[in-house]
């Protein structure tokens, strides 16, 4: 029975899994072996839209690097597997990638929760790796291996809370956070200790767990504080039912959030209830750089038309600071892809120039977005 | 006060939920005395076949009109029927003079099967979908208050499918079998009851219940996914233990109280955290005073 189980387990798991590299490059011009680079990703389950966002940047970016002659005179190979947005699965996975699979790096993942529990595997073992757009402070604390290509919470807390106090002009605020993920507690924590600083009130502090379907005892319980706006550090799938659920008990203030919120899902679910509501996140495609430009043309030539989100940006950059990583430092062994890591400087990528600092986060501004009209409308770009 | 009752409502809501869905387990596990662990997956399965046939039903019937809501519900219970049906006799018939270890192990696996098959792209992928609205919805105002058409439709298809339930299974020839069975399969099948059919049966109307119950549940919260049957599942599993496995309102009872507890926890700030885990902490206090269950006695009257 229990080969039964474990082979049922392993044949969801096989299921889940996604091809990953592109074979269809060619393998003439490259002078030695693949470099093979690890990436975990919540391909399937309740953040799937991250992951599958996220691998597509991600994707893209070895791809470019290949077809311009691939990195040290060969080629990059992805090794995606999935996590299947469940905590556990991203140790796993990871051991798989370093010891079975020999990656020399590891990319991933969206999910704070899911990078800290990979990343202590990756300093263990001494492979470096990057965080597309975890922004839990703790992830990169976790070791001189980990490094990430976005901001962190404590500056996206700030800019939410200067955003509401000050733009919006908001007196007293309801915080709903959702209590099993690391990067909502996290911006839960850093929004509230700024707005507080900044002389408003935080009344209702309501916490769920993440996958719930029904929130109207929460959020009743923050109607009656009658509070000026609501936020909601969590994930886009379970945003897009509390606004729903909000509208349904009269609940008919802003509410906000960070770059959770962002997949087309939110609309897609939250539909009229989600109108009007703000979020900060990494990039918009509305503004940018020429090569920010570029990517979106490519993004949408290779993923038919579609739209990259700012996690596909992130994605695509940290494919992008490792290929240049491994060009710098000449060489696979981890300890010199990690000090060329450590050394990235003003590199020009897709959500702005990255400079990864003492802390090896990357330095870089917020945008904070509205929905209008089904659309992610761009207001304001917030640098650190 | 009016927090009180708006919260009143809302547990209401809820507990009327986890009701329907414990209503299926209660069925099965009555007849058979095994808990049908893929009577969540049913419950998802139904939800998705709602899914797929509101858009052609949109061009039959009237979107968002009584009938046409009504017509898909039915469709998509037959659909599950008929899935639950296939699961019992390729899965569970087997294995039905095997120890009980068995069958509960293999539930288990039927559910893991769909949740995982579900998921692969070319079925119907992990990503979130917006469920369709079947039914237009209107919030009705009591002064402060505020009670969703949606949630009427979950309380009133509740209290008609618990007292459809309890007819068939005390008012009908059909029913008078499924209690026979329950009782004793040998001696049912000594004086001429054709268990398989019973179970077939039983198996047929506990999945339906659950896609009645997956579609009303999508309703209220319009985002489907493969995994979503497991949460609720869980939730209306403790309702019927809680209210007494294998007893109707029972299983009723449960789900209400579970809704009530839930919802008046998840309100308090600083307790809304812990909401689940009180809900379960009330589970193993009732068990432990009352082993059988809110109502369920030690009664000959099982189903």
């Amino acid at each position: 029975m229990k080969k039964l189980l474990s082979f049922l387990l392993l044949s969801g798991a096989l299921v889940g899994c996604k091809p990953s590299g592109d074979s269809a490059a060619d393998d003439g011009k490259f002078t030695g072996p693949p470099i093979k680079v690890g990436e975990f990703a919540s391909l399937t389950g309740s953040e799937a839209t991250f992951g599958q966002s996220s691998h597509e940047g991600t994707l893209l970016a070895v791809e470019e690097i290949n077809a311009a002659g691939g990195v040290l005179g060969r080629k990059l190979e992805l090794i995606t597997d999935d996590t299947q947005s469940k905590s556990g699965e991203p140790a796993t996975v990871v051991n798989k990638l370093i010891l079975r699979d020999n990656v020399v790096a590891v990319l991933g993942e969206v999910a704070s929760s899911r990078s800290l529990e990979a990343a202590k595997v990756c300093q263990d073992n001494k492979i470096p790796m990057i965080s597309p757009s975890s922004t839990n402070p703790k992830v990169t604390e976790s070791g001189d291996f980990i490094f990430r290509v976005c901001f962190i919470d404590p500056f996206q807390g700030t800019v939410m809370a200067n955003f509401a106090s000050k733009t919006l002009n908001m007196k007293k605020v309801a915080v709903f956070t959702d209590v099993k993920s690391d990067y909502a507690k996290g911006l839960a924590k850093f929004f509230k200790e700024r707005f507080a600083a900044n002389g408003g009130q935080i009344d209702g502090e309501l916490d769920y767990n993440g996958g719930d379907k029904d929130f109207k005892a929460q959020l009743t319980a923050i109607k009656s504080q009658s509070p000026d706006g609501v936020f909601v550090p969590g994930y886009y799938t379970d945003v897009a039912l509390i606004c729903i659920q909000a509208k349904q008990l009269g609940l008919n203030v802003p509410f906000f959030g960070g770059d959770g919120w962002e997949s087309e899902k939110l609309v897609e679910i939250g539909r009229g209830a989600v109108e009007g509501n703000y979020f900060s996140t990494h990039y918009s495609p509305e503004v940018g750089t020429e090569k920010s430009k570029a990517f979106v043309e490519n993004y949408k030539k290779r993923y038919n038309g579609k739209t990259p989100d700012a996690l596909a940006a992130c994605g695509y950059d940290s494919a992008l600071v490792l290929g240049a990583a491994i060009k710098r430092a000449g060489s696979t062994e981890g300890q010199k892809i990690r000090d060329a890591l450590a050394a990235t400087k003003d590199l020009e990528a897709v959500t702005g120039t990255i400079t990864i600092n003492e802390k090896r986060d990357a330095t870089k501004s917020a945008v904070i977005l509205q929905i209008k009209d089904g659309k992610y409308k761009y207001l304001t770009t917030v640098n650190p | 006060m009016e927090w009180f009752f708006q919260q009143l409502i809302n547990a209401l809501a809820l507990g009327a939920i986890y009701a329907l869905i414990a209503l299926g387990y209660t069925m099965v596990y009555g007849v058979l005395r095994f808990i049908n662990f893929a009577h969540s997956d049913v419950l998802m399965l139904g939800a998705y076949a709602a899914f797929f046939l509101a858009p052609p039903m949109a061009k039959v019937l009237a979107p968002q009109s009584v009938a046409s809501a009504l017509v898909i519900t039915i469709l998509a219970a037959a659909i599950c029927a008929f899935i639950g049906i296939l699961i019992e006799i390729l899965a569970y018939r087997p294995l039905r003079n095997r120890p009980k270890l068995a069958v509960l192990i293999t539930a288990i696996g039927v559910s893991l099967f769909i949740e995982f098959t579900g998921q692969h792209k070319s079925v119907f992928s992990s990503a979130r979908r917006r469920f369709p609205d079947l039914l237009p919805t209107t919030d009705f105002h009591f002064g402060p208050l505020v009670v969703n058409s949606n949630d009427l439709v979950v309380l009133g298809t509740t209290i008609f499918l618990l007292a459809a339930m309890w007819f068939i299974v005390h008012r009908t020839k059909t029913g008078t079998a499924m209690r026979a069975v329950s009782y004793n399969m040998q001696a049912a099948a000594l004086m001429g009851i054709n268990v398989n059919r019973i179970v077939s049966f039983t198996f047929g109307l506990g999945s339906a219940l659950a896609a009645v119950a997956g579609i009303l549940y999508s309703m209220r919260s319009p985002s489907i996914d493969p995994l979503m049957g497991i949460q609720p599942g869980l939730h209306a599993f403790i309702a019927a233990v809680l209210g007494g496995i294998g007893n109707l309102p029972g299983a009723a009872l449960g789900g209400i109280v579970l809704g009530l507890v839930e919802t008046f926890a998840g309100g308090i700030p600083g307790l809304s955290n812990y909401r689940d885990g009180i809900a379960f902490a009330m589970l193993i206090g009732i068990l432990i005073f009352r082993p059988a269950g809110l109502l369920g006695k030690a009664t000959i009257e099982k189903v």
